[in-house]
């Protein structure tokens, strides 16, 4: 049962997004319309007015509470999994509108990969957590499974420290590779779009430096949103960056005239480390 | 001095009261492994009950009698408890319903068994009208109920969230989550409460009374009469033949012996692979 969210933005399996005729970049690839969100009574959101481009990469900053999280668990309507919230306002994806009731949440989720603050690889093995986001799109066969296992691993700067034991738990990793794994999983059935909240909050440097690193990567593939509360990483590793406070947008801009030459008063108060 | 002296104390106490648990049961064992011993010989499980008075003979009838209407009651209450479980927990876990579900087991776990089998018997033999093994099934199935659907729910609410948010994230539905993340992770501990459960089934006496009652020969049907070992040790410690009350005991082994094989089977089998 295909969607349209499928046809219009999920790459089909057997089409490689290296084949396609290259097309310009959509500076509106991700674009959020006075987005309005309530967590019951409690406004989160107020009035959210942004255009995300397509594979860049784009950093969401500000202090805990200022609905950061918020909005980017919105992409994958992941905050539908709690009691009570609502929203007024649009998002739309390649110009679609993930709220449109033709859109199954299920097939949203499947193109828009999310990679969370602790990673959270299952209890199985390193093989198995990469293809359950194939198995349950009901792809099975053995040569399909192998591909995506590698070309996940290898896109996510895996490959070569678990090709030998990808049949062992991903318990036995250590943090910063099940990090990477989680990565891995999220982009083993082609995503377009890639949130990542906080993927590196519990990482130590040196593996905070690979996820990174893998960031600048993925991104030539990917159109990545990404939550951080390190600065320096927004700094590192985003193309545009959103500052965001007490659930207000109020900056948003190339990550270089953001953290250079802010417009807004509060942003600069923000990033020069005066508050939050 | 006097804080590292109570330190002492306290361990000390608390190490004698340990080992004081530790009498009751060993203790029984003991009994059981003295008393029984002597007459197991593998006929006990081919041969019929003795008549009273003679000797010879083992209770091959109650073993199967039992296994079988555990198996009964096993298949009728896990399916419940687990789905049940499921509903309270990932379904609607506020819901009155499930709030409902979750007072009733926790109400019938206190009652008396004695009482599953009246209910059992009311339910079962007075509208078959007669004692069969599907009545006894029945009245352990109402038995185990409530211990596998709560420990089945604590199982899943052991699951973490975060496999749960992964899943969901991964474009899975519900049902995949239940069956592809939640339920594997939860196994381990499913298992256990469901061998808690036939382990204190199989024992039970009051409730098989009520339902099966017992019966000197090979059941030939599910709908007549069963043995069970726990009858038959009630039966044959009540009696004044030697034979009997050391057969009573040899069934009392075998039934310890089953509760415990079941236990480490299944602590085994279903261990957490980390």
């Amino acid at each position: 049962m295909p969607t349209l969210m499928q046809e219009e933005i999920a790459p089909s399996p057997n089409q490689s997004h290296q084949a396609k005729p290259a097309r310009a970049a959509r500076p509106d690839f991700l674009s959020v319309r006075n987005f309005d969100f309530f967590y019951g009574k409690k406004q989160a959101l107020f009035g959210v007015n942004m255009d995300i481009p397509e594979k860049q990469v784009t950093a969401f900053i500000g202090p805990s509470g200022c609905g950061k999280s918020t909005l980017l668990r919105n992409f994958n309507r992941m905050n539908e999994l709690i009691d009570g919230v609502r929203h007024s306002g649009e998002i739309t994806i390649c110009g679609q509108s993930i709220f449109d009731p033709k859109i199954e949440v299920i097939a949203l989720r499947r193109a828009v990969g999310m990679v969370f603050q602790k990673s959270n690889p299952f209890p199985k093995s390193i093989y198995e957590n990469i293809v359950y986001s194939l198995r349950i799109s009901g792809k099975n066969s053995k040569g399909v499974l192998d591909e995506a296992v590698e070309r996940s691993l290898r896109g996510a700067a895996l490959w070569e420290e678990v090709k030998d034991r990808l049949h062992e738990s991903a318990l036995g990793l250590s943090g910063g590779q099940m990090q990477r794994l989680c990565i891995a999983r999220a982009i083993a059935n082609r995503p377009k779009v890639l949130l990542m909240d906080e993927p590196c909050s519990a990482l130590d440097p040196i593996a905070t430096v690979k996820v990174e690193e893998l960031i600048s990567e993925l991104k030539k593939d990917f159109t990545i949103v990404i939550v951080t509360h390190n600065m320096q990483q927004a700094t590192r590793c985003s193309d545009r960056t959103a500052f965001f406070y007490l659930g207000k947008l109020i900056e948003y801009d190339v990550t270089q005239k953001i953290f250079s030459n802010p417009s807004q008063k509060q942003t600069e108060d923000y990033i020069t480390g005066r508050f939050g | 001095m006097a804080r590292s002296l109570g330190n002492r104390v306290l361990s000390g106490i608390c190490i004698t009261l340990s080992l004081l648990t530790l009498v009751p049961l060993i203790s029984i064992v003991w009994l059981v492994l003295k008393n029984g011993l002597p007459l197991l010989n593998w006929s006990v499980f081919t041969e019929l009950p003795p008549a009273a008075g003679m000797v010879g003979g083992g209770f091959g009838n109650a073993v199967i009698g039992t296994l079988v209407m555990v198996g009964i009651g096993l298949i009728l209450a896990a399916p419940v408890g687990i789905l049940s479980a499921i509903y309270i927990n990932e379904y609607s876990p506020t819901s009155r319903l499930a709030k409902a579900v979750r007072l009733v087991a926790k109400l019938l776990t206190g009652i008396p068994s004695i009482i599953c089998g009246v209910f059992a018997f009311a339910v079962v033999v007075a509208a078959t009208g007669s004692f069969s093994a599907y009545a006894g099934g029945v009245a352990l199935a109402v038995l185990m109920l409530p211990t596998i659907l709560l420990t089945s729910e604590q199982a899943l609410i052991g699951v973490q969230n975060a496999y749960r948010e992964a899943s969901y994230g991964l474009g899975a539905t519900k049902f995949q989550t239940i069956s592809r993340i939640a339920l594997p992770d939860a196994l381990s501990a499913i298992m256990t409460g469901i061998m808690l459960a036939v382990a204190r089934a199989a024992g039970e006496t009051a409730p098989l009374i009520f339902t099966a009652l017992f019966s000197q020969f090979w059941a030939k049907s599910l709908s007549e009469p069963t043995a069970s070992l726990s009858v038959l040790i009630y039966n044959f410690s009540t009696v004044p033949f030697p034979h009997q009350l050391e057969m009573a005991w040899t069934a009392s082994l075998v039934l310890v012996a089953f509760v415990t094989v079941a236990n480490i089977a299944s602590q085994l089998a279903f261990s957490k692979k980390e």
